[in-house]
C-alpha cells in the first residue's frame, strides 16, 4: 500500500487486462514520479527514484485515499448503515416512536440503537467471539469448544465458497465470466454424492474418489461451455446461466431415481454418503468444522501458483488480457478457453463436494448446493479476482453466514439480511467512485476508479 | 453473438458449400421424424388420443388413432426435413421447419395422450392454450424488458430482481392502500427502482453490466426476502393481502371457440403484455425513438456524432424495462398469488433465454416465451396423466432450446453490437 510503484499501489487490479490497467494507471496518476516512470518492468523491482517520504507520513495519505483497502473497508460500513436501516424500517414497534421523533428523539435514537446494536452483535458472536462462552470456559460452566464454535461456524461456511469464489476468480482472470460455478458445483455434489454411497471402498481412498469425483463432475459441466466458446463463439455467461438451471432440474430428477432416493424416505432425499467417504472433523465430533478448510487453503495456493508461476496462468492471463495479441504470440486461444472452463469447474465441483462430503450436509437434496455458485462471484469480486483475496472474502461471507444463523435465532433478524449485506457490499466495491465520492476520499495515486471487465455479450 | 471475435473461434464460412444452415437444419428435421414415426408410433397404443375443444374429456374433441397419429405426425415431419435437404427458396424456410416441428409435437402428442390410462386419454386444449399464456405472461414482460435495455446497448441479467421487486411492491402497496391500481403503480415503480440502481451503476460508475445484474438480482432476493419476513409473515393481513384484477371478457372475441376462452376472459396483464408486444415492436422499427435506441445499441459513437443523446436514451431505455418488468412481476401479485420468498424462482433467467432465443426482437421474444410456458405447461400436464417422461427434463427444455440457438445449431444469434458496453463520451 505504501508502495509508489502503480501495479502495486492499485491492487483492485482488473482481472481481464494487465497491460490497460497499467496505461489506467498511469493516467490516473496524480504523482509525478510515477507519470515520468515510463518502464514499468524496470521500476518493479528497482530502486525508487525519487527519495521517500517519510512512512508516517505515507500511511497517513493512504488512510483517506482511495485504495483498495479504505474503500473494502468502507465498503462494509456502508453496508451495514444499510442494512441497519432495513432493520429500523421493518421493527414496526422502533418505527412507531419515529412518529413523535421531534417531540422525544431519544426514544427513536435508544431504541433503534438497542435493536441494531444487539443485532450486530449477535452477528459478531456467532461468527468469530462469543465472550459469555469464553467466561464460561474460565468458570468451567461449558467447555472450551463453545468458545470455538463460533469460528467453527464460519470456517465451515467458508471452505465451500472459497472453492466457487476461485473459480469465478481463474475465469475472471483468462477473460471469462463463470457464472456456471452453481451448475457446476451441483454436477459436482451429485457425482461426489454418488462416488459416496455406491462405491464400495476402504476408507481414504473412499474420500479421494469422492472428492475426485466432485472434480470430476464439476470438470464436465465447465467443458460444455468452454467448449462451445472455443468451437462456436457462444458466449460463456448465456451458456452457464442456462447449464446451472439443467444442473438444478437434473439433480431434482436424480433425486428420486431407485437406487438414489433413500428407501426409507418418501421426500426428495437420497441416501447418505458412507462414513468413509466424509471428510474428517479437525476439532471433534461437537464442532462443524472439517478438513474442507484445508483442502481451501491448498486449492487457493494452486491456484495462485498456477496463475502467477506456470506456464499455462501466463497464457490465461494473456488471453484475458489481450486474446487477440495472445493468439499472435502464438497462444491458442481456443485451447487456454477450454482449460480455463474446465478448472474454472474442477473448483467449483470441488466446492460442491464439500457441500456434500463434509459436514453441512451428507445426503442429496434440491437444495444441498445453497447458493455456494452465486456467492462465489461476489466473493470473487470482493477478493479482488485474486486467489487470497479470495481466501479473505470467503472467510467474511462465512462469518457473515454464520453470524447470521445466531442473529436470526437470538435477534429475530431473518438472515435474508446477510444476503443483503453481501450484495451491497458487492455493489460498493465493484462502483469506487460511489464510495469515494460519499466519503469525499482522495483519489489514491494509480487508483484505477472503475472496474470495466465489460466486453458485452 | 461474441463480440470478442477472436478470429480462432468459429465463424460463418462465406461459402457454405452443399452443406448450407438450411440443409443441416432439414437433416436433423430428417432424423427427428424418422425417431417420431417409429419410436413414438411403436410407443402409442391403439386408444384414441382425444384433443377436446372444451374443458372436460366429454363435448367436442379431436380424435385420432394414437399409432396412426403418431405415425402420420411424423412422416409430416419426415417431410418437411426433406424438403429443406431438397432446397427450398429462403422465405420458405421458416414455414416450412414450422410444420416440422409442430408436427413433431403432434406426433410426440399423439404417444403421450394415447398411452394415458383409459378415461384419461384427452388432452384439454383450452386449459393447454390458457396455462401456456399464463405461464409465459411473466416470460413476455421479462424478455421485452430485456430488449428494452439491451436494444439501447445495457445487458439486462437483473430480470429476475426486477420481477421479484416488481411482485413484493406490487403486493406490499396493493394491500396497504387495497387498490391494485395503486399496487400496479407501485410494482412499476419497483421495478423501475432495481433498473435505477442497474443504471446508475452501469452508466454512471461503468460497473460491469452482468456483475451489476447478478448483484441487483441477489439485493432484490434479500431485500424482499427480509421484508417479507419482517412485515408479511408477521402480519399478512395487512401487508400480504392485495386485491386482484378480475378477469375481463371482451364481447364477440370471447366466444371464438378454444381460443375465446383460453385468451379472451383473461386479466388486465395479459391484454397488456400482447399489446405492449406490439407497441415496443412498432416503436422499435417504426418511430423516431426506435431509431434512437437501435442506433445507440449498435454503434453508440456514430449515434452521439448525429447529436443522439447516448446516456440519456440508456437511462430512459433501462428505466422503462424496469417499468415492464415491474408490472410483469405483478402478474403474479395482483392476479394469481400472495406474495412468497423468491417466488419469481428463475423465471427472469427464463425471460433471459425468451430473448436470447428470440434474437433480441420483440415478436421473437413473445413466441420463445410462448414456447417455453408450452414446454412448462406440457410438464404440468404430462404429470397429471403420469407419463414416462419426467416433467424435470421438459423444464430443461428452455434452457437447452439456448445453449443450440446461442451455439449456433438452429441459426445464428446476434446481440446489438454494443451491448454490454459502457459508452464514454469524448
Amino acid at each position: 500500500m505504501t508502495n509508489p510503484n502503480p501495479q502495486s499501489g492499485s491492487p483492485d487490479k482488473e482481472p481481464a487486462s494487465e497491460a490497460q490497467a497499467a496505461q489506467n494507471a498511469l493516467g490516473n496518476t496524480e504523482r509525478a514520479e510515477v507519470a515520468t516512470e515510463p518502464d514499468r518492468s524496470a521500476a518493479k523491482p528497482g530502486p525508487e527514484p525519487e527519495p521517500k517520504p517519510s512512512l508516517g507520513r505515507l500511511f497517513l495519505d493512504n488512510l483517506w485515499a482511495a485504495n483498495t483497502f479504505t474503500v473494502t473497508l468502507l465498503s462494509l460500513v456502508l453496508a451495514i448503515v444499510v442494512g441497519a436501516v432495513l432493520m429500523i424500517i421493518s421493527d414496526p414497534d422502533v418505527l412507531s416512536t419515529y412518529s413523535y421523533i421531534t417531540s422525544r428523539p431519544s426514544d427513536a435514537i435508544n431504541s433503534s440503537w438497542t435493536l441494531v446494536s444487539e443485532a450486530y452483535a449477535n452477528l459478531f458472536k456467532g461468527s468469530i467471539f462469543d465472550p459469555e462462552a469464553f467466561s464460561g470456559w474460565l468458570d468451567g460452566a461449558n467447555g472450551w469448544q463453545a468458545v470455538l464454535a463460533p469460528i467453527s461456524e464460519t470456517l465451515t461456511y467458508a471452505a465451500p465458497l472459497v472453492f466457487t469464489g476461485l473459480s469465478v476468480a481463474l475465469a475472471f482472470r483468462g477473460g471469462l465470466f463463470n457464472i456456471g460455478a452453481q451448475g457446476q458445483a451441483t454436477i459436482g455434489v451429485i457425482m461426489a454424492a454418488l462416488a459416496g454411497f455406491l462405491l464400495p471402498l476402504p476408507p481414504g481412498l473412499h474420500l479421494l474418489v469422492a472428492v475426485l469425483a466432485g472434480a470430476l463432475g464439476g470438470a464436465i459441466w465447465g467443458f460444455i461451455p468452454g467448449i462451445l466458446k472455443a468451437r462456436a463463439g457462444a458466449h460463456e455467461v448465456i451458456n452457464t446461466i442456462m447449464l446451472n438451471y439443467v444442473a438444478t432440474y437434473f439433480l431434482t430428477w436424480l433425486i428420486v431415481q431407485n437406487g438414489v432416493q433413500d428407501p426409507n424416505r418418501t421426500d426428495a432425499i437420497s441416501k447418505a454418503v458412507d462414513t468413509s467417504a466424509q471428510l474428517p472433523r479437525l476439532l471433534g465430533d461437537n464442532l462443524r468444522v472439517h478438513a474442507g478448510i484445508l483442502l481451501a487453503v491448498l486449492a487457493t495456493w494452486a491456484v495462485a501458483w498456477l496463475l502467477n508461476r506456470s506456464t499455462l496462468g501466463f497464457e490465461l492471463r494473456a488471453v484475458g488480457a489481450n486474446p487477440d495479441a495472445a493468439r499472435t504470440a502464438g497462444i491458442s486461444v481456443t485451447r487456454t478457453y477450454i482449460l480455463i472452463m474446465v478448472f474454472a469447474g474442477i473448483l467449483a465441483g470441488l466446492g460442491g463436494s464439500n457441500m456434500v462430503l463434509g459436514s453441512t450436509a451428507s445426503a442429496l437434496t434440491p437444495l444441498v448446493v445453497a447458493q455456494i455458485g452465486f456467492d462465489g462471484i461476489l466473493v470473487a469480486l470482493l477478493g479482488r479476482v485474486k486467489p487470497w483475496g479470495v481466501l479473505l472474502a470467503a472467510l467474511l461471507f462465512g462469518a457473515l453466514q454464520a453470524g447470521g444463523n445466531r442473529m436470526q435465532s437470538y435477534s429475530g433478524i431473518s438472515l435474508e439480511l446477510v444476503t443483503v449485506l453481501q450484495a451491497l457490499i458487492v455493489i460498493f466495491i465493484a462502483a469506487p467512485a460511489l464510495v469515494k465520492a460519499i466519503f469525499q476520499l482522495r483519489a489514491a495515486r494509480a487508483a484505477r476508479l472503475q472496474t470495466s471487465l465489460a466486453k458485452g455479450w | 453473438m461474441s463480440t470478442m471475435a477472436v478470429p480462432d473461434i468459429a465463424v460463418a464460412p462465406v461459402d457454405e458449400g452443399f452443406w448450407t444452415r438450411s440443409r443441416k437444419v432439414g437433416l436433423t428435421l430428417l432424423a427427428l421424424g424418422l425417431l417420431s414415426a417409429v419410436l413414438f408410433g411403436a410407443l402409442a397404443t391403439d386408444q384414441q388420443a382425444r384433443f377436446t375443444l372444451s374443458d372436460d374429456a366429454a363435448g367436442a374433441a379431436l380424435e385420432i388413432n394414437g399409432t396412426i397419429g403418431a405415425i402420420l405426425f411424423g412422416i409430416i415431419t419426415v417431410a418437411a426435413g426433406a424438403a429443406l435437404l431438397a432446397g427450398v427458396p429462403k422465405r420458405w424456410f421458416l414455414p416450412v421447419l414450422g410444420v416440422g416441428l409442430v408436427a413433431f409435437v403432434l406426433s410426440f402428442l399423439c404417444w403421450q395422450v394415447s398411452a394415458a390410462p383409459t378415461g384419461q386419454n384427452f388432452m384439454p386444449l383450452v386449459n393447454i392454450i390458457r396455462g401456456t399464456f399464463i405461464l409465459a405472461l411473466p416470460l413476455i414482460f421479462g424478455a421485452l424488458a430485456g430488449v428494452l435495455c439491451e436494444r439501447s446497448g445495457v445487458v439486462n441479467v437483473a430480470i429476475e430482481g426486477q420481477l421479484l421487486m416488481g411482485a413484493f411492491s406490487g403486493a406490499l402497496f396493493g394491500s396497504i392502500s387495497g387498490s391494485v391500481w395503486v399496487g400496479l403503480v407501485a410494482a412499476a415503480i419497483g421495478g423501475a427502482f432495481i433498473s435505477l440502481l442497474l443504471a446508475v451503476f452501469a452508466i454512471r460508475y461503468l460497473v460491469d453490466q452482468v456483475v451489476m445484474g447478478i448483484v441487483l438480482n441477489l439485493l432484490a432476493v434479500g431485500v424482499t426476502g427480509f421484508l417479507y419476513e419482517r412485515l408479511m409473515q408477521t402480519d399478512a393481513a395487512k401487508y400480504n393481502s392485495a386485491p386482484r384484477f378480475s378477469n375481463w371478457e371482451i364481447p364477440l372475441l370471447k366466444d371464438i371457440p378454444v381460443l375465446g376462452p383460453a385468451l379472451f376472459r383473461g386479466n388486465i396483464f395479459l391484454y397488456l403484455g400482447l399489446l405492449l408486444v406490439l407497441v415496443i415492436h412498432i416503436g422499435l422499427f417504426r418511430t423516431r425513438w426506435g431509431l434512437r435506441t437501435r442506433s445507440v445499441g449498435e454503434h453508440p459513437i456514430a449515434a452521439d456524432t448525429l447529436g443522439v443523446k447516448v446516456l440519456r436514451v440508456r437511462y430512459r431505455n433501462v428505466l422503462l424495462a424496469g417499468v415492464v418488468a415491474g408490472i410483469g412481476g405483478a402478474s403474479y401479485t395482483l392476479a394469481l398469488y400472495s406474495f412468497t420468498k423468491n417466488m419469481i424462482g428463475g423465471k427472469g433467467f427464463i425471460a433471459l433465454a425468451a430473448l436470447i432465443f428470440g434474437r433480441w426482437n420483440p415478436t421473437g421474444a413473445l413466441l420463445a416465451a410462448l414456447f417455453f410456458g408450452f414446454a412448462d405447461q406440457l410438464a404440468t400436464y404430462l404429470g397429471a396423466i403420469n407419463s414416462v417422461i419426467p416433467s424435470q427434463f421438459l423444464a430443461m427444455l428452455p434452457y437447452l432450446a439456448t445453449i443450440l440457438a446461442v451455439a449456433g445449431l438452429v441459426g445464428r444469434v446476434r446481440a446489438p453490437a454494443a451491448d454490454g458496453k459502457p459508452y464514454i463520451k469524448g
